[in-house]
């Protein structure tokens, strides 16, 4: 139990000139939720990609369960179906059905049978509140379902890590609330989970731990409690006075 | 005007030549079309540099170039040597369609947004399962005009096989024109209904495709 899930060594990684992620070292327990703030062009998409490698680093290491992540093909297809990831933009599969985007992933992948895909997908979207939804498609539901499918769509291939990548951004404010009760739900169920996100509510309630990053840096980390009460940087401080007033 | 009016089956059988060519080589261009675009945008370089390059030496060059190359230069090299005509049409016409294939193909693919892709290899699909389970069935939607337009050109180009000995609708219009001069007016007239049949009922596919696709988006 003591071995971190997730390690993070010396991650480098530039585009072009900028250096979006600079030797970042994280590592990241079993069961542990982290919460990703900083103000925006800070790197903290970038590195909640960097773990199942949507985004490809330059230097350092990233390590899942002991094993570094594979760089490409099958073995990196492999990596990615262990790491649920959900998207600011939802992203389910616009041709399919809600159903049908919850089970592609275990039966093409997994080789889970259609019936027994089926019966685990109808249980997730129950779980996440959409289950009367299943036959729909994903421009019939409303984006606060979408990201709830999204959730259950990720959850089908049962992931070790969940990332969540701004999950909240792009929805209505009343929307937000049934899509951060989800995350709060699996955070108690004792799913490991990094997220990037701007819901300060979100990090105080679920988060064990909130990373402060900006300039592509980890300027800080702490407890949600100690962080929002007490931020040591300068930077940190700056930020947490511009979100906090309103 | 004898010919034509006598035996109809004249005219029918002109352009069964012309329909066995488009057919073959439109479904041997949608394949290999759809290859060519997948090496395009994947993630291997080597195929991706080969697509790139096929791309731009075939659609460059001239069909009548290719007719010549299959036709003509290729068995000097002992290639195609024993290939019946009709399969040499369809190679050579693949071969120059595919490439207007894969561009279509490709630009459908460029209309569907990257989060597909990344969703789908977020839960661990392969490329090729990437491709064939969620980009090309939304990129196909996208691709229907443009390849509509592309498979009509190729119905028309199937007439550029009549220079090689092929007896496709051209070569039989330009025989029987030899033959009745006097009826050549009827006989352009019936060959172009002829053409303009074929590609009335490769719109309506296309308009229906296009409709049938559009409701379950």
């Amino acid at each position: 139990m003591t071995e971190p899930l997730v390690v993070l060594d010396h991650v480098d990684k530039w585009f072009g000139e900028l250096h979006v992620l600079q030797d970042i070292n994280m590592s990241i327990a079993r069961g542990e939720v982290v919460v990703v703030i900083g103000p925006s062009g800070s790197g903290k998409s970038t590195l909640c990609r960097t773990i199942n490698r949507l985004e490809t680093i330059d230097k350092g290491t990233i390590t899942l369960d002991g094993k570094p992540l594979p760089a490409e093909g099958k073995a990196l297809a492999a990596h990615r179906a262990e790491v649920g990831m959900v998207f600011q933009s939802f992203n389910l599969f616009a041709h399919k059905t809600i159903l049908e985007n919850v089970t592609l992933g275990p039966i093409k992948v997994r080789g889970t049978d259609k019936a027994a895909a089926e019966k685990q997908a109808r249980q997730l979207l129950d779980r996440v509140g959409v289950g009367n939804q299943a036959d729909k498609y994903p421009a019939q539901l409303s984006g606060g379902q979408q990201q709830r499918v999204a959730i259950a769509r990720a959850l089908a291939m049962e992931p070790k890590v969940m990332l969540f990548d701004e999950p909240t951004s792009a929805l209505d404010p009343e929307m937000i609330k049934e899509v951060l009760d989800v995350m709060v739900d699996l955070a108690q169920g004792g799913m490991t989970m990094v997220v990037v996100t701007h819901e300060m509510g979100f990090a105080r309630t679920a988060a064990d731990r909130v990373v402060f990053m900006a300039d592509g840096q980890v300027v800080e980390e702490n407890t949600p409690d100690e962080f929002f009460s007490n931020a040591q940087s300068g930077r940190a401080q700056d930020f947490l006075s511009k979100i906090l007033k309103h | 005007m004898d010919d034509i009016a006598n035996d109809p089956g004249l005219v029918l059988n002109a352009f069964w030549v012309t329909i066995q060519l488009a057919v073959l080589s439109g479904l041997a261009s949608l394949v290999l079309g759809t290859l060519l675009a997948a090496m395009r945008v994947g993630p291997v370089a080597v195929l991706a540099r080969f697509g790139t390059v096929y791309v731009s030496i075939v659609r460059n060059t001239p069909l009548l170039v290719i007719f010549v190359l299959v036709f003509i230069a290729a068995p000097t090299l002992d290639l195609l040597v024993k290939t019946p005509f009709l399969v040499k049409g369809v190679i050579a016409l693949t071969i120059y369609t595919s490439a207007f294939v894969c561009e279509a193909i490709r630009a459908g693919i460029n209309s569907v947004s990257l989060g597909q892709a990344e969703a789908a290899r977020a839960i661990g699909l392969t490329f090729g399962a990437t491709m064939t389970q969620v980009v090309l069935p939304q990129a196909f939607r996208a691709t229907v005009p443009p390849l509509a337009s592309v498979l009509i050109a190729l119905a028309k180009n199937t007439s550029v096989a009549a220079a090689f000995g092929l007896a496709e609708a051209t070569a039989r219009m330009r025989g029987l024109t030899n033959n009745n001069a006097d009826d050549r007016w009827l006989i352009f007239i019936t060959f172009a209904i002829g053409y303009i049949i074929i590609v009335e009922i490769m719109s309506a596919g296309a308009i229906s495709l296009e409709r049938r696709w559009r409701v379950t988006r």
